[in-house]
Parts: structure tokens; C-alpha cells; sequence
């Protein structure tokens, strides 16, 4: 125990750094699948074919090796050294984001067909009817699958080390080829990245039952953070697992 | 050229005393078709402005897809839907010749349009006054404040002003279908369209329904058109009703005519199964 309590510093510097990609690489990975997912719905060919060829690309490459390719590779063809750090959060989020946008075209083509017709009786332009009635109704069938490729994003953040990224993980393996404790140094990295997972897990709950109470689903029993953090299941949608 | 003056002389009935002047809505020979099933067939009827009309039928007879040709939920196969002097199915191109309307030109068309539909599709994500006030702030640019006031004005003619902060999910049927109808009328159209409004209720809250479109119907001139099985309703408040079969109009008169002394036999069969179902 005295073992990991001195290196505690090390092993919270590590789990920083595996914040900040998570962070990172989600927030990257949200925007991409927002607006590939978006572009995906409309009935021009044009923004669809875009949204297809992004999808297929990087779901079909696997994180690692876009992240080989952004630190390595990319410096070789553009004569630009990317930071490491900001290499694996493209990657992640060139990665990450593909899965998203499917989950983000799928909720949007999700949303009462009803609905839209409204949008149309009231005249909406598309983009109100996205922005006021489309995306608010299709946010609270995204979330439980961001949920889980946001948990996928923080352990895929594990393989970063390879790329020279001192993270969680290279911290452990660092601290078991120093000192030889392979079980002691990779006890502290489970703990810490079990801690990250429920973090975000809690976060991903409260934004799933503010949602679902602006649509009016669930009853709220009170209001404010208490409400909120009472416990229903997480991650109810279909699991989107990353290779 | 506008169809409206042959349209004019074709119709038998006049049109509840404002037969004069040029017609709101006149259908020319408007062909629908989904796939190989046509539902409307080369249909010509207009529509005088101020006036209601009852559409009513055998379901697939075509009823509602007229509304939702109107409401440009669907495009015509063939023919012109005209709106007022202009085209509204159709735009104009450089000669006069018509070419498909493009979203921008529906857009300024169908301002003039409204519709209440059958499940009430009001938006669960919005409270009654959001679902009443988003539409006329973002589309016709009213102020805010107005919009709230001409909300709160629109509720109390539904009977549901103190239900104003509320989610559509709180509210009964009858009320969504009336909050739906305070949403329709926001936007200050000159054409309701009415579709099966009654139909997805509970028989005990039909009548707060109707009797909110009574009102409306006595207290504006809105044009209006409406698909119903409410035959009481009907002969109350339309000047004029249209009883469709296999895409079109089998006969047409006034209320009094259709519903007292009809001369097909499609509408005899057809009043007396609606009756039979205890309307």
C-alpha cells in the first residue's frame, strides 16, 4: 500500500493525462459526429456521400493505427511533427466520431416522422426544425450510446503509450519495469481508470435524465442534483463497441 | 393562366353565400398517385375564401391526402394546385410555363396555411406555450412579448390558460388537440386544415374539441377544410360538403342536401355505416 501512496503523484499525473485525451478526444469526437451525423440526414446526395465516406473510413482504421500514422507517418509525408498528445486525440476522435455519427443519423432518422411533418404545418426552415424540435427529440436516444463509446474513448486511451504519451498506463508499465511490482503497479492503474469509467458514467446519467425530463418521460422526484443522481440504468441503448 | 374562371361556372351549389369573387384553393385536375395506386383521380374543386368545407368519405377515398397535398406533406403526380391567383403546387418559370415549386417558394406559399392533425404531434421537448409561441417568433419574426400574449389570448379561447407552463405529456388528448389547434391558429393562417381532429380521442372529449372549432369557425373567416366522421359537426359549421369515393367526388352540396335528401347511393351506404358506428 506504502508502495502506491508514494507514487500517487505519478499515478495522478498519468490519470491526467488519460483525462485530458478523454476530454479531448470526445469533445473532437462530438463534433465530427454531430455534424457527419447531421449532414447524413438530408436528402442531397452530396452531404451524404461526404458523411458515408468519413463513416466508412475511420470506422474500418483502427485507433491505434491512426494514431501510429498521425505521430509517424504524417510527419514523414508532411514534413509536420504533430504533438504526440494531440495526435491520439485525433485519432480517437477521427475514430470515435465515426461511431458517433452513425448513433447521431440513426436517432435523428429515429424522430417521429409526425414530428417533422408539424415542423413543416408551422413552417420551419430546416434548420428551426433541426435546432428546435429535430435535435431535442433525438438527443435523449443519442445519449445512452454516447455514454458507451465515451467509456470506450477513455480505455481506448490506453494504448497511447505507444506513441510516447506518458498516460495511466505508461505510468503503471513504467513503475512495473523500475521497481518489478507487476500486480502492485497495475492495482493502481484498475483503480484510477475504474474511478475515471465512473465518473463519466455518473456525468452521462445526470445529462440522460435531464433529457428524458425535457421531454417530459420521466416524473422527477424533486429538483435539482438529488433528483437527478437517483439511479436508473445507464447505458440502456445498444452497445457501440470500438475495435 | 389561372383556372379559376371555368372553375367558377362548374359549381352547382354556390358556395354558402360567398360565392362571389375569385376562389382561395382551386384543385385543376390534380392526379396523386403512390406507386401504382391512384388516389386521387384527375380531381377539379375550389375552394371560395371563407369558406367550410366538409370533406368525408370511405377511408382511402383520398380525403386526406387532399389536406396533405395542401399542406405540402406530398407532391402532386399531376396537375396544379393554385392558392389564391398564384400556383402553389408549382412555381413559374421564366416564360409562365409551371415547373415543380422549389422549398423556398413553398416556404413563402404555405405561410398562408395551417393544420391540425390527428395524433395532435404537438412537441414533447417544448412546454404548451413554446409549442404555441416558437413557430410565430422564429418564422414570422414576432416579437417575444406579442407572441407570449397572443399564446396566453389563444389558450383561454381552448379553455386551457392555466395550463400554459405545462408538458403536451400532462395533458389529456382532448387538450393536446386543442393546444394544437391554439398552435395552428398562432400563426395566423388564412386556410385550416382540419384531419380527422376527433378521430384519436376518447368519445367524452370529442365534444371540447368540436366545440372550440365551433367557435372558431363563428368568430373568424378562416378558410377551412376539414376531413371528419363528426356528421353533426359537419352540417354545423361547413357550407358546403364533398363526398369523396376511389379518389373522387361522387356528390357535393350543401349540408342539408347530403346529410338530408343525398342522391348517390355511395353516400346513402356511406352515411348510414358511419351512423351505424354510433356517431
Amino acid at each position: 500500500m506504502d508502495f502506491l501512496i508514494q507514487r500517487l503523484p505519478l499515478y495522478l499525473d498519468g490519470a491526467w493525462v488519460t483525462i485530458q485525451l478523454t476530454i479531448g478526444g470526445g469533445a473532437l469526437a462530438f463534433v465530427l459526429a454531430m455534424v457527419f451525423g447531421i449532414i447524413g440526414t438530408i436528402r442531397h446526395w452530396l452531404p451524404r456521400a461526404v458523411s458515408t465516406v468519413y463513416v466508412e473510413v475511420f470506422r474500418g482504421i483502427a485507433a491505434l493505427v491512426l494514431m501510429f500514422w498521425m505521430a509517424f507517418a504524417l510527419p514523414q509525408l508532411s514534413g509536420y511533427q504533430l504533438d504526440d498528445r494531440f495526435a491520439a486525440i485525433l485519432a480517437l476522435g477521427l475514430n470515435v466520431g465515426a461511431y458517433g455519427a452513425e448513433v447521431v443519423r440513426s436517432s435523428i432518422n429515429a424522430v417521429a416522422k409526425a414530428q417533422v411533418e408539424a415542423t413543416v404545418a408551422l413552417n420551419f426552415s430546416w434548420f428551426q426544425r433541426m435546432r428546435l424540435v429535430v435535435l431535442p427529440q433525438a438527443w435523449a436516444q443519442m445519449l445512452p450510446t454516447f455514454g458507451n463509446l465515451i467509456i470506450e474513448l477513455m480505455k481506448a486511451t490506453a494504448v497511447v503509450y505507444l506513441i510516447g504519451v506518458t498516460d495511466l498506463t505508461a505510468v503503471a508499465q513504467n513503475m512495473r519495469e523500475s521497481t518489478g511490482e507487476t500486480v502492485i503497479a497495475f492495482l493502481g492503474a484498475f483503480v484510477l481508470y475504474y474511478l475515471i469509467a465512473h465518473a463519466l458514467i455518473f456525468g452521462m446519467r445526470l445529462l440522460e435524465r435531464r433529457a428524458n425530463r425535457k421531454l417530459g418521460r420521466a416524473v422527477p422526484r424533486g429538483k435539482g442534483l438529488k433528483s437527478l443522481a437517483q439511479s436508473t440504468p445507464v447505458g440502456s441503448g445498444t452497445a457501440g463497441g470500438i475495435s | 393562366m389561372p383556372p379559376s374562371d371555368t372553375r367558377q361556372n362548374e359549381e352547382p351549389q354556390g358556395v354558402g353565400g360567398q360565392s362571389q369573387g375569385q376562389p382561395l384553393i382551386v384543385f385543376d385536375d390534380v392526379v396523386k398517385r403512390f406507386g401504382d395506386l391512384t388516389v386521387l383521380d384527375h380531381l377539379n374543386f375550389s375552394v371560395a375564401p371563407g369558406e367550410r368545407v366538409t370533406l368525408i368519405g370511405p377511408s382511402g377515398s383520398g380525403k386526406t391526402t387532399i389536406l396533405r397535398l395542401l399542406m405540402t406533406l406530398e407532391k402532386v403526380t399531376e396537375g396544379v394546385i393554385w392558392v389564391g391567383d398564384e400556383p402553389f403546387s408549382h412555381m413559374r418559370r421564366g416564360g409562365g410555363q409551371l415547373t415543380q415549386a422549389s422549398e423556398g417558394y413553398l416556404r413563402e406559399r404555405r405561410k398562408r396555411i395551417g393544420m391540425v392533425f390527428q395524433q395532435f404531434n404537438l412537441f414533447p421537448n417544448m412546454t404548451v406555450r413554446q409549442n404555441i409561441t416558437e413557430a410565430p417568433v422564429h418564422v414570422l419574426g414576432t416579437p417575444k412579448g406579442e407572441a407570449n400574449a397572443r399564446a396566453e389570448e389563444l389558450l383561454d379561447l381552448v379553455g386551457l390558460g392555466e395550463k400554459i407552463d405545462a408538458h403536451p405529456t400532462q395533458l389529456s388528448g382532448g387538450q393536446q388537440q386543442r393546444v394544437a389547434i391554439a398552435r395552428a391558429l398562432a400563426m395566423q393562417p388564412e386556410i385550416l386544415l382540419l384531419d380527422e381532429v376527433t378521430s384519436a380521442l376518447d368519445p367524452e372529449l370529442v365534444a371540447g374539441v368540436l366545440d372550440v372549432l365551433r367557435e372558431v369557425a363563428e368568430t373568424t373567416d378562416i378558410t377551412m377544410l376539414c376531413v371528419t366522421h363528426e356528421m353533426g359537426f359537419a352540417r354545423d359549421v361547413s357550407h358546403r360538403v364533398l363526398m369523396f369515393d376511389q379518389g373522387r367526388i361522387a356528390e357535393e352540396g350543401s349540408p342539408e342536401q347530403i346529410f338530408g335528401d343525398p342522391k348517390e347511393e355511395r353516400t346513402r351506404s356511406f352515411l348510414s355505416s358511419v351512423l351505424e358506428k354510433g356517431h
